[in-house]
């Protein structure tokens, strides 16, 4: 069985503060998620409108990012107490986190690369169809596939 | 002289006999194992992100999630998940809050807010339950190949592609298949994580009315059960934003 001692537990702060800060960290999420709430029907708002404004509609998006992060900080520091932990033991989750930058980049950035070339004509189904077209001669010399 | 005090209690961390990190094996290897949960989660939602980038056209999260049950057909965007998110972020806290009983050796107390974190995580799963139902039995029209069908959103169809004009009315055409495959693969994914804590704190539940954890000395099995049950939150967190918000 596990060998703990009660001082290898999370346990910094007195009772009564624990719970209050516990209770104030659910009405931070509250708060931050009725305004991502907000910012998802103004954007809603926005495309319903003949012709939405997309810088905004971007940046919108990106300040709901910003906010759900918020939110993982708050989760993760205050409720799965990683906050209270020793310093070693955070850099031990945050730093290998750190790859979803290069992650997030690189396949974001690839995506959007395929939606270009799909946009061009090398990317576009006709030309595709031709060049399979162009293949169907070939069966019909008798030649083996 | 002075150095060398200042270096040695950060030294005697590693000497041995002690965790130098402060925590015991199990709940280092629950951060360890939820890190690399979250990688998969990532690996997932990049994913979507990558093709969701690569298409021109994707559905609109506002008019694929507007229903709430008992109101027909009201126009209700994104009623419906912010109620799930709000259930919960209240079965996070009421967990935080047995986690927070448990450190005070109050059985009953860990008890109670096990039972409503229990309750919270099967509201959320009956929520998703009814919303994919919605999903795949709902009956939209749309344009394929000239003529109008019937399509609910099912992982081979989307109903949600961009509107066109047929015999004068505005019609929607057949959407990135991508969309169905993704959105019940992942919420599906973080479904089954939402069940298996429910069926972890209920194990958890059953051992602390045995008085397993009385017996130890410590319930620190809940803060371990916590921290798998405060992920599934944070998942639910990205999967909001990816596939409800933007």
């Amino acid at each position: 069985m596990s060998q703990v001692t009660t001082a290898e537990i999370t346990h910094h702060h007195d009772d009564k503060s624990q719970v209050k800060r516990i209770w104030k960290t659910f009405w931070l999420l509250l708060f931050l998620t009725l305004t991502e709430l907000g910012i998802g029907l103004t954007i809603y708002t926005l495309h319903k409108g003949a012709n939405p404004n997309h810088t905004l509609v971007l940046a919108f998006k990106g300040l709901v990012c910003i906010l759900t992060l918020a939110k993982a900080f708050y989760i993760v520091s205050i409720f799965m107490h990683l906050g209270d932990e020793i310093r070693n033991l955070i850099m031990t989750i945050i730093v290998p986190l750190m790859l979803f930058v290069w992650f997030l980049t690189a396949f974001l950035w690839d995506g959007n690369a395929w939606k270009n070339l799909r946009n061009t004509d090398a990317g576009s189904r006709p030309s595709t169809e031709k060049v399979q077209q162009q293949t169907l001669p070939a069966k019909e010399n008798g030649k083996p596939d | 002289m002075e150095t060398a005090a200042a270096i040695q209690p950060t030294t005697k961390l590693w000497n041995g006999g002690k965790s130098p990190f402060n925590v015991s094996y199990g709940k280092l290897m629950m951060w360890y194992f939820l890190m690399s949960d979250a990688f998969t989660f990532g690996a997932f939602l990049i994913s979507y992100g990558t093709i969701r980038f690569s298409q021109n056209v994707w559905a609109d999260p506002n008019h694929v999630f507007n229903a709430f049950p008992l109101t027909g057909h009201t126009n209700l965007p994104l009623a419906f998940v912010s109620l799930m998110t709000f259930i919960l972020i209240l079965s996070s806290v009421t967990m935080v809050l047995a986690v927070h009983e448990g450190h005070n050796m109050n059985r009953k107390g860990v008890e109670k807010w096990l039972v409503f974190t229990i309750l919270g995580g099967l509201a959320f799963l009956g929520c998703q339950a009814w919303e994919w139902t919605h999903l795949i039995t709902g009956d939209h029209a749309v344009l394929v190949n000239g003529t109008l069908q019937h399509w609910g959103t099912t992982v081979s169809h989307n109903p949600w592609g961009p509107e066109v004009n047929y015999n004068g009315a505005e019609v929607a055409s057949p959407g990135p298949i991508a969309f169905g495959g993704y959105f019940f693969g992942i919420t599906g994914f973080h479904g089954f994580h939402v069940f298996s804590g429910v069926v972890i704190n209920g194990i958890m539940l059953v051992k602390t009315r045995l008085g397993h954890f009385d017996q130890r000395g410590h319930y620190e099995m809940i803060e371990k059960a916590g921290l798998y049950w405060h992920f599934v939150d944070l998942v639910w967190v990205f999967v909001f934003l990816c596939f409800y918000l933007i």
